[in-house]
């Protein structure tokens, strides 16, 4: 076996230095019925060629994001990701390196989480941010909690534009904690009175900006609403491209921000792994999950960086601690952080301006399709359809054709009457020869 | 000697020297700037060419200030990151002793497959229809684990270990809550010697935590349980083989005491990697465990994350999987993503978890097939115990010299009167090459040292390895505190003052202030 370095007589020599003749001997422990006496019924070892080939086979039977036009979004985006940022990201000291705890060994993870974690306070327009998250969603559910620890209250209210399978996450741990939720219903085009569900016992209040239906969303007077009631507000976006040409959420109010970072130097891999960003104020930091870089000297005083503030955390804290997170997203961070820094201010608003540009363009091309309305007043890369079809029917449709057209609102929200709303999305990734194809196809089946 | 241009090729005088460097650099040891101290903000390593003119749709909510977010172009982006990864340890150059961590060989067919594009570059909203390949992949993985733990469903989405402990104890609630005892059982029992996260993930749930002491043998004995046991109980939460690197050998029997008074049994699955192939957890009783593929399966570390934690369930528990989840019609996979009329405990992750580890996980897994994986847990056994053996003359167990499992644990009863302390130990460890071993967990045992070699090291680099802490065992019994009270001296930063960070912290960089006159 390649990945195995010992012979047969090495193992032979150091079970004698062991003093044992068998290896099972060494398993001693274990009750002797629970011992597997036979190899399991399972395929033996296969080369490198033969591995390689299996999965190449089952990877032929997907339809990659960038062999079709592809609209698809809704909480995960397809862009360029520069050469630089995957070569780097598997540097062997990157890549094969365990979370820093020495941290005399590990000052070039820290460092980088250090570099992290400012630029995402600067991009959500907050004071500080954490190392990152799983992911955007369960970010959001962490938010959550941390609201309630500091406000010392139990419900969150969620607006009708927050991603639902991200209300789905916070609703399971809500549950499962006895906090309540309200979850206000599904608000296609951002007319819902947030304001109206905020009182004395809200802890928090979830604004998702762009929201799922890809709506632009002004938070000013939620945040205002919510600090009058000792509330506080955690803004979620899906799509952090779209920082580089919006108002940052810690401008409008928000007290935490809480986004998915993958559109920024992540593949889509099929929903994961992905980057959750979190950021808050200075005045919550001891109350905020995840891991956190901090600076300080060594005993020489020269600048290093530490894993700090790990009183909140589980491995000192267990029972007590602010979560039971023990990893954060190392290179899906790194691979942000790098895209990022190569962007640059410059390339980010240019990026997101190009964005934007297209969906525009995207959406004035719509307007000549018959049976199709679009829904948004605003959006930055992504906005709702109704069409004069069943969406989820008009999707397997142009899927036959090889062309991904989009996410029909009734995958997320089945049940809710929405079969005739598709989410379609459209970033630098789409051509011109893009947007053509699709609206021919559109034209076709409606 | 000189050449015929002069240029001397002697090696020259080695009692010479060195002083402080102007750049701080040590040959090839750089110093390296902040990325907000070297980028600006007019800079981008990135070429794209600007829209042409358009009418925005922002409505009122154009960002209109600036970022601060520098710019690097490609070759000083380059440059930066090479340097700082030239300051990390990794497992691709040196053995990496991390116990409970599992810091084996990361292949690289892995990363290869991983990012064929029709596993990277697939949406997980794509129509079902164009992700069939995905789907078999994950029902493929998925049917790998149950096999080799003998159990009946899988729950693929937690995101790593401890949400995956997450997913667990949230099936045992809802089933619990299903049976109508929500309010009755609070309790849940956790070892001392306990990964942190056992005791915060059962409070995060809503139970509460009930210690359960360890015997002397550093394992859990059936009558500590059974004196806790009752009908307020809802699981009990343990690590096998456990963090001394022992086997529960009473496991069985705990997980009787468990059913038998109406509880449920998690197991944490961290330290599966030494019994693939030679145990299965569904043998033992088990109603839940989560499997680190990033430990067991070999997916990088990452430098803390992406992991990847699915969590095998018993007959009793598959009920309550989270959505969403594959299921088989015939010849076509569906996705299951509503748990609307369904007994799922809901959803914990927006989508269908860290696909680019079940890539990873299943290439690690048919390269090593059902025999590779038997072989890599014993040859992981193996190792534990040789370094074991090597080092019981010098150093303390606990438990006594008796076998291990695949890490071995040592604790600081040796250093008594050396005035040297398990942190200095690890210390001296850095200067001489290697990454410390697991310090000061668990905490069943005082000043712990926990070592897994991991079946990825060859004999020669075990024995190297040996050496080093023999003879760095030797120095500290001869009462040599200098090598270690200031260690390290030769890495590329020396202690670093973790209470300043703590008291003051700096999180992220601001500009320097102007002066006031």
């Amino acid at each position: 076996m390649r990945y195995l370095p010992h012979t047969e007589i090495e193992r032979a020599d150091m079970l004698a230095r062991i003093g044992v003749d068998h290896v099972d001997e060494l398993f001693a422990d274990v009750p002797g019925h629970l011992l597997l006496k036979e190899p399991l019924d399972l395929p033996r070892r296969k080369s490198e060629q033969n591995v390689a080939r299996a999965l190449a086979k089952m990877a032929a039977r997907n339809v990659p994001a960038g062999s079709v036009p592809f609209f698809v979004g809704a909480g995960a985006y397809k862009h360029h990701v520069p050469a630089t940022v995957d070569h780097l990201v598997q540097r062997s000291e990157f890549l094969t390196s365990y979370t820093p705890y020495q941290p005399e060994i590990s000052q070039g993870t820290l460092h980088y989480l250090f570099e992290f974690q400012t630029q995402v306070a600067l991009l959500t327009g907050m004071d500080v941010a954490n190392a990152s998250m799983y992911d955007g969603s369960t970010g959001t559910a962490e938010a959550v909690l941390m609201a309630h620890r500091i406000t010392k209250r139990r419900k969150a209210v969620l607006s009708g534009g927050l991603h639902p399978h991200y209300a789905s996450v916070v609703r399971t741990q809500s549950e499962l904690a006895s906090d309540d939720v309200v979850t206000l219903s599904p608000d296609v085009e951002a007319r819902e009175d947030l304001l109206a569900a905020i009182d004395g016992d809200t802890s928090c209040v979830v604004v998702q900006t762009p929201d799922v239906f890809g709506n632009l969303r002004d938070l000013t007077a939620v945040a205002e609403k919510c600090h009058a009631h000792g509330a506080l507000l955690i803004a979620v976006f899906t799509e952090a491209v779209s920082l580089g040409l919006v108002k940052s959420p810690g401008a409008m109010g928000a007290d935490i921000v809480v986004g998915e970072g993958q559109s920024i130097g992540n593949a889509l891999n099929f929903g994961g792994p992905y980057v959750g960003l979190f950021a808050t104020r200075q005045k919550y930091v001891r109350q905020m999950p995840g891991r956190l870089c901090g600076q300080t000297s060594d005993a020489e005083g020269r600048r290093g960086f530490v894993l700090t503030l790990s009183t909140r955390e589980q491995h000192i804290r267990r029972d007590k601690a602010t979560s039971n997170i023990c990893t954060n997203s190392g290179l899906c961070a790194l691979a942000f952080t790098i895209h990022m820094s190569l962007l640059g201010e410059a390339g980010l608003k240019r990026l997101a301006r190009i964005n934007h540009a297209n969906a525009v363009k995207l959406a004035d091309m719509l307007k000549s399709v018959k049976g199709v309305e679009l829904l948004n007043g605003t959006f930055f890369n992504e906005f709702t359809l109704r069409l004069s079809g069943n969406a989820h029917e008009i999707v397997e449709k142009l899927a036959a054709q090889n062309i991904l057209a989009g996410v029909p609102a009734s995958r997320l929200l089945p049940g809710k009457g929405l079969d005739d709303l598709l989410i379609v999305a459209n970033s630098e990734v789409n051509s011109d020869e893009d947007r053509a194809a699709f609206i021919a196809a559109l034209k076709e089946v409606l | 000697m000189l050449n015929r241009q002069g240029r001397p090729t002697e090696a020259g005088d080695a009692s010479l020297s060195w002083h402080d460097t102007f750049t701080g650099n040590r040959g090839l040891q750089l110093e390296e700037a902040l990325i907000f101290e070297t980028g600006r903000i007019d800079v981008t390593g990135v070429d794209l060419d600007e829209p042409e003119a358009f009418a925005p749709r922002l409505g009122a909510l154009m960002r209109e200030e600036e970022i601060g977010l520098p710019g690097l172009s490609e070759p000083e982006a380059m440059r930066h990151y090479v340097r700082l990864s030239q300051k990390n340890y990794a497992i691709d150059s040196g053995l990496y002793p991390l116990g409970s961590c599992t810091m084996k060989h990361n292949p690289r067919l892995n990363e290869a497959m991983a990012r064929l594009p029709g596993f990277a570059d697939i949406h997980p909203l794509q129509p079902p229809s164009t992700v069939q390949g995905a789907l078999a992949l994950i029902e493929e993985l998925s049917g790998w684990l149950m096999a080799l733990t003998n159990m009946d469903a899988v729950a693929m989405s937690p995101k790593a270990g401890a949400h995956g402990e997450y997913c667990g104890m949230a099936a045992i609630k809802a089933a619990i809550a299903a049976k109508g005892e929500a309010a009755t059982r609070r309790f849940v029992l956790v070892p001392e010697s306990a990964h942190g996260t056992n005791p915060a993930t059962a409070a995060a749930i809503g139970f509460e935590v009930k210690s359960v002491p360890a015997g002397a043998d550093g394992k859990v004995h059936p009558d500590a349980v059974r004196a806790l046991m009752g009908p307020d109980v809802a699981a009990i939460m343990l690590t096998n083989p456990n963090t001394c690197g022992l086997f529960e050998t009473e496991i069985v029997e705990i997980a009787q005491i468990l059913h038998e008074g109406g509880g449920y049994f998690y197991c944490d699955g961290a330290n599966f990697n030494a019994i693939v192939g030679k145990v299965r957890p569904g043998d033992l009783g088990i109603d839940a465990m989560h499997i680190n593929l990033h430990k067991t399966f070999s997916t990088p570390h990452g430098g803390g994350g992406p992991g990847s934690g699915p969590v095998v369930l018993s007959s009793r528990l598959s009920p309550f999987a989270p959505v969403p989840f594959v299921r088989r019609n015939g010849e076509t996979l569906q996705m299951v993503e509503d748990a609307a009329g369904t007994q799922a405990l809901g959803r914990l992750t927006a989508f269908h978890g860290q696909m680019g580890m079940f890539v990873r996980a299943l290439s690690y897994i048919l390269s090593h097939g059902g025999d590779g994986l038997k072989q890599a847990s014993e040859d992981a056994v193996l190792n534990a115990n040789y370094v074991r053996a090597c080092l019981a003359d010098l150093m303390s167990l606990p438990f006594g010299n008796r076998p291990c499992m695949h890490e071995v644990l040592f604790d600081d009863t040796w250093l008594k009167d050396t005035g040297i302390t398990t942190l200095d130990f690890a210390k001296a460890m850095i200067d001489e090459g290697y990454h410390p071993m697991t310090m000061y967990f668990p905490l069943v045992v005082h000043g712990a040292m926990l070592i897994e070699p991991t079946e990825s090291e060859s004999r020669a680099s075990l024995d190297l390895f040996i050496m080093t802490l023999r003879d760095l065992a030797f120095s500290a019994l001869r009462g040599e505190k200098e090598r270690f009270s200031g260690a390290p001296y030769l890495a590329p930063r020396r202690r670093l003052d973790e209470t300043k960070a703590a008291r003051s912290p700096v999180l992220r960089w601001t500009p320097l202030q102007p002066v006031a006159e």
